[in-house]
């Protein structure tokens, strides 16, 4: 028997301090998608980009699905990777904004700084989470000595035929097999 | 006391609360040696389940000794009694519990409203689930009340370590009740989807029961390695057909019994019906994923037997019911009768004919629970079964 198994959570917890950080990221999901789909103008003045108000809105509803599915979910990895796609998405749109006549370059370096930041914190949430459900290879394959049977395999073969089933669990006579 | 809460989905917490104290005459409190998780455990975990609650203390097998006992149970029970408690809760009296069905009992369930709702007809009380069957405090702590203690017990005898006896609270008679419920002749072939700990027993007792070849169908290594190791041929179905390989080892009949030990969170990885129950899971139009329902349905052998003890909670969808009736298939199903059984598997285990103790991988203190709940869901670290001792020194395993 196993008498040290890594610590895989917070002390006295289920969950690791990468769920607690998926939980966070799933609620700033949903509070950045409702800001984009309710105000895309001022998101894209915000981040120093024009007229892709309809882009932003779809980036919305992206960001709100996959928040809640972050949070309902009983297994973030999969969404918390899903973000990361899309912050990837996110970085390509805002550097749109990345040319010489854009008067709000300022805005739109500020807000590809803070893409990468938040890229970076959804990456090692992601990585942490992957590296805590870990592979297969972990697994201790072989409990081959674990019969449960002390007097042995062979020995127990049929050991319990002497057991009566219960009338009500035997099946009807006409479903038996026939004996030649 | 400490006891493991659920607080939401996969947030369980190992948390000071209220000691329990007789509420009934019928009452008894235990305190507790030894308590395990279940796979039905992991239902709740995951929020498969409805009907739980913020604050709902966890566990359904466990064992202990009486440190306090109702009036009203002094004639079964006596402070000092060594008893194993079955996950559900009995009166003992009622018209169900008198013939032996002691898991639908008529009076157990404290919110029958909410179980004749959910179900038709509500069922037994158990510890530590849902709301639906009473939402009694569990025994994933250091004491228990135990309702209805008079008859919600099984006594077991001194001097046998709490591992070969804590089983009797679900997971052997559960295995036991899946073989019996198949009336297994020396002829039949049984197959059993999953090889967790209920299939695992599953398997011991079709072999005790004398099936001639028992097959066990799982993915994960270890476990099909204590499958082998308990006398069943194995199918890895990541890597086989599940339907040609038991057609294979039938002549081409398919088995006369099929068990269901896997219930309603199937992980068929690559299989379509896979891919679209969890669609349909992830949008809510559907609670379960019946992958194992539908394989064995079709795999039986016509006039066979389907036996279920893998938990469902609520609605399935595309059941191939044509093949089940065409077939003329028999279900057998339910939660465990637990009683039913242990009188003979007591004796069982005394006579050496099973050592139940051989399914647990990880033996760890109460306070650890919450994250082995995590360990035993992710099949991490060669987890099949955690035993929790309250008591136990934690350091050693920090």
């Amino acid at each position: 028997m196993h008498s040290v198994v890594p610590r895989s959570a917070l002390r006295g917890r289920s969950q690791s301090s990468h769920d607690k950080l998926a939980t966070s990221l799933g609620l700033f999901s949903i509070a950045l998608g409702v800001a984009e789909l309710l105000a895309p103008r001022a998101v894209c003045r915000a981040a120093g980009i024009e007229g892709l108000e309809k882009v932003i809105q779809a980036y919305g509803a992206r960001e709100i699905a996959t928040g809640v599915a972050i949070l309902t979910s009983h297994d973030p990895e999969p969404w918390i990777w899903a973000r990361v796609a899309g912050d990837v998405a996110d970085i390509a749109t805002v550097a749109t904004g990345l040319r010489q006549d854009n008067a709000r370059k300022d805005n739109n370096v500020v807000a590809l700084a803070t893409l990468v930041a938040v890229t970076a914190v959804d990456v090692v949430c992601a990585s942490g989470l992957t590296a805590e459900k870990g592979g297969r290879r972990t697994a201790i394959a072989d409990y081959n000595d674990r019969s449960g049977f002390p007097k042995g395999l062979q020995a127990s073969r049929g050991a319990a035929r002497d057991f009566k089933v219960p009338k009500d669990m035997r099946i009807p006579d006409l479903l038996r097999p026939r004996v030649a | 006391m400490k006891a493991l809460v659920w607080h939401g989905t996969t947030d369980i917490r190992c948390e000071s609360v209220p000691d329990p104290r007789i509420e009934h005459e019928r009452d008894a409190i235990i305190k507790v040696t030894s308590c395990a998780i279940c796979g039905s455990d992991l239902h709740l975990y995951d929020h498969f389940m409805p009907g739980m609650k913020s604050g709902d203390i966890m566990g359904h097998e466990t064992m202990g000794e009486v440190v306090e006992v109702g009036s009203a149970a002094k004639s079964a029970l006596k402070v000092g009694d060594r008893v194993v408690i079955p996950f559900t809760i009995i009166c003992g009296e009622c018209e169900q519990c008198k013939r032996g069905n002691f898991s639908v009992c008529e009076r157990s369930n404290r919110n029958k409203e909410l179980g004749d709702t959910a179900f038709g007809h509500s069922t037994a009380g158990l510890f530590g689930y849902t709301h639906l069957t009473g939402g009694y405090p569990g025994g994933q702590a250091e004491y228990l009340r135990v309702p209805m203690a008079d008859a919600t017990h099984i006594k077991v005898p001194d001097g046998i370590p709490d591992e070969k006896l804590l089983f009797l609270s679900d997971i052997f008679p559960t295995g036991w009740q899946a073989a019996v419920q198949c009336d297994i002749e020396p002829t039949d072939t049984v197959a059993i989807w999953g090889c967790g700990p209920v299939g695992q027993m599953a398997i011991r007792s079709a072999v005790l029961l004398g099936a001639k070849q028992v097959v066990a169908i799982d993915r994960l290594p270890e476990r099909l390695s204590m499958a082998r190791a308990g006398g069943a041929i194995t199918i890895n179905f990541e890597e086989e057909s599940v339907i040609e390989r038991l057609n294979d080892l039938t002549g081409g009949k398919g088995p006369e019994k099929c068990i269901d030990a896997v219930g309603l969170e199937a992980h068929a990885t690559g299989s379509i019906d896979s891919v679209y129950d969890r669609a349909k899971q992830a949008m809510m139009l559907e609670t379960d994923r019946p992958h194992v329902l539908r394989e064995m349905m079709y795999v039986c052998r016509p006039a066979g037997v389907l036996s279920i003890p893998g938990v469902y909670g609520g609605l399935l969808d595309k059941l191939p019911l044509g093949a089940v009736m065409n077939k003329g298939l028999t279900i057998r199903t339910g939660q465990t009768h637990v009683n039913r059984w242990t009188d003979d598997l007591l004796n069982r285990i005394l006579d050496n004919q099973i050592d139940p103790s051989f399914v647990i991988t990880h033996t760890e203190p109460l306070e650890r629970g919450p994250e082995m709940y995590k360990t035993f869901r992710d099949k991490q670290d060669g987890c099949i079964k955690v035993v929790l001792k309250p008591g136990m020194n934690g350091a050693l395993h920090a």
